[in-house]
């Protein structure tokens, strides 16, 4: 019984190390499922799911079309171009889209599930996040109609501009007084 | 008695005054006032009528409000069709001192500025820890609180400016507003939650409609990083991120993830919309700068300046704003003849580390058209630099970032436009 109380005591002593102040509430599963929107470059966070350009068509035309245009071409001044600009990075206008500027095909994944549609965000399943994503890309010529993007083959999509990105190499303007 | 004064005011105040406090400040009991019937009305148009006609003004408020005479806003651009959308810029050439007035903030919001109910409020720190936790707005108040005063500036502030130069200081810096924060550092709420020591990065996101996130290096969020509930003493407001937003100081504004939701530690960045497709600097070679988290030093002068008008020939304050995302202003100095020469300003106390420091400089006008400028170093000597000697390294198409000398143009009649 001794030995017992002991043991509470110094369990007691280590929880309270660990945990300086004790405040707030064991996170559940259910509070990271409920908040777990993350999709990382190497595809972690994707759900599993599948989507094919041909899906994606009718789901943009109804819920993108609006905003972004029949072609992806934006809405100038207002909505984003998706498409175009491939090799303008280094002219006088640089057209900075999914296509010319965006480095990974699961930032688009990740940014249509969390934020699109704009007015509606959240509202698309899984799949029809595959299959909007997989017409942007077939936009952009960098999926076919037909190919099937999904957990696994998104990742894989090469963006062009995969390699356009390099640290922050700050202070880098040496100015003279 | 007719109705229920609390008892502890029954001896504090006149009868009259306590109905007048009870039918001004809480509407379900004013109902029920008003229903007590004649006697009571009477009791208090009497006392509404008591005070005598004078200089002593309106009725006290509540909550206050500034004079009516005074009329600076905000420039608010919404961009698109969806609510609250857009930006708002904070009138520097107006105010004073260091502290931005919180009704004044610059705003930035990419989906809108969403209702939150504090109490229903979570955030969830999870991911590389030991133990996942959530917390409630009163458990991060019962942490240790730290009060700071830092700017913040979107890391657009001045889009555009080094081509086409923004004729008045609130569009060229007006995304520039510094505030007294207070919250509780966020290197205790992770020891909170235990650290494992592969966790390397933090993904920041808040309850925004778009659920807005940015990726953080540790590093950082163990240096210097709070969450702040507060802002210049009160409760955030809805537009800053209410109940609960990132304060990371002397990082772009955007990183400051307001409305904060969610703290997931994990081992790389996740390469989010706004740390690819936005807030990245695009370099003459084509490649974009990533993860230029910090604002690098900068300083303008916002009296005179753009769209101002001196009245006259004669003794003219020069003054205005340097601020250091590397941290403090160690000096600012002011130019009257187009940068030939430089002359010291005085920098106001109190001089802190990434936080706006006023600065003002005596100045004789000679009636004369002449160039003002204002440059500042920091405390690291980092020297802010000409328009010329930023375009010569990052190009016209960078767009982020820009921290420019800032001229401007005192014409012969008084007026001040861009140079």
């Amino acid at each position: 019984m001794r030995s017992m109380l002991l043991l509470l005591c110094s369990a007691g002593v280590i929880a309270a190390q660990s945990q300086p102040y004790g405040f707030g509430q064991p996170a559940t599963a259910a509070d990271t499922a409920q908040k777990d929107l993350t999709v990382f470059p190497n595809g972690k966070g994707l759900p599993s799911g599948k989507g094919t350009a041909d899906q994606g068509a009718a789901i943009y035309k109804e819920k993108c079309a609006e905003c972004h245009n029949e072609k992806g071409e934006g809405r100038p001044g207002q909505y984003p171009a998706l498409v175009g600009g491939i090799g303008s990075l280094t002219s006088a206008k640089p057209l900075k889209t999914v296509g010319s500027f965006w480095p990974y095909a699961t930032t688009v994944w990740d940014y249509i599930r969390r934020a699109m549609p704009f007015d509606h965000p959240r509202s698309l399943s899984a799949d029809e996040v595959y299959a909007v994503t997989a017409f942007v890309l077939h936009l952009n010529g960098l999926v076919e109609r037909t190919q099937e993007l999904n957990e696994k083959t998104l990742p894989a999509v090469k963006m062009p501009n995969r390699d356009g990105f390099v640290p922050d190499r700050r202070p880098d303007i040496k100015s003279k007084r | 008695m007719l109705w229920q004064v609390p008892e502890a005011l029954r001896w504090v105040a006149p009868a009259c005054y306590i109905v007048q406090i009870v039918t001004e400040e809480l509407t379900p009991p004013r109902r029920r006032f008003l229903a007590l019937g004649a006697s009571l009305a009477g009791a208090v148009v009497a006392c509404r009528k008591a005070p005598v006609p004078s200089e002593s003004g309106a009725h006290m408020r509540a909550y206050g409000e500034r004079s009516p005479h005074e009329k600076t806003v905000r420039v608010v651009r919404e961009l698109t069709k969806s609510l609250g959308t857009g930006s708002s810029r904070t009138p520097l050439g107006e105010l004073h001192g260091i502290i931005t007035p919180s009704a004044l903030h610059f705003e930035r919001h990419h989906s809108g500025v969403p209702a939150i109910d504090p109490a229903a409020h979570r955030l969830l720190v999870d991911g590389l820890v030991e133990r996942p936790l959530t917390f409630s707005l009163d458990d991060l108040k019962r942490f240790p609180s730290a009060s700071r005063i830092c700017f913040i500036e979107c890391g657009g502030n001045s889009i555009g400016e080094p081509g086409a130069n923004l004729p008045d200081v609130q569009k060229s810096h007006g995304l520039l507003s510094c505030s007294e924060w207070t919250g509780v550092p966020l290197s205790i709420v992770l020891k909170e939650a235990g650290l494992k020591p592969e966790a390397t990065w933090m993904i920041a996101e808040g309850a925004d409609a778009g659920r807005m996130s940015r990726s953080i290096p540790v590093s950082k969020a163990l240096d210097d990083a709070f969450l702040a509930y507060a802002q210049n003493g009160e409760a955030l407001r809805p537009e800053q991120g209410y109940p609960l937003r990132l304060l990371l100081p002397g990082w772009e504004g955007n990183t400051n993830v307001k409305w904060l939701h969610r703290l997931q530690l994990v081992d790389q960045p996740a390469m989010s919309a706004k740390e690819t497709a936005n807030y990245t600097d695009l370099m003459p070679d084509g490649k974009a700068q990533q993860f230029t988290f910090v604002m690098e030093a900068r300083s303008v002068i916002t009296r005179p300046s753009g769209g101002q008008k001196l009245a006259g020939p004669g003794f003219h304050e020069i003054t205005g704003l340097a601020w250091s995302g590397y941290g403090k202003i160690a000096r600012v100095e002011v130019s009257t003849d187009a940068g030939q020469t430089w002359a010291d300003a005085e920098l106001q106390a109190p001089v802190l580390s990434k936080a706006a420091v006023r600065f003002r400089y005596p100045w004789r006008w000679d009636g004369k058209e002449a160039v003002i400028a204002c440059r500042c170093t920091d405390e690291t000597g980092y020297l802010q630099p000409t328009r010329d000697e930023f375009i010569a390294v990052r190009g016209l198409n960078s767009g982020y970032h820009y921290n420019g000398i800032k001229p401007w143009r005192v014409n012969a009649d008084g007026t001040v436009t861009n140079a």
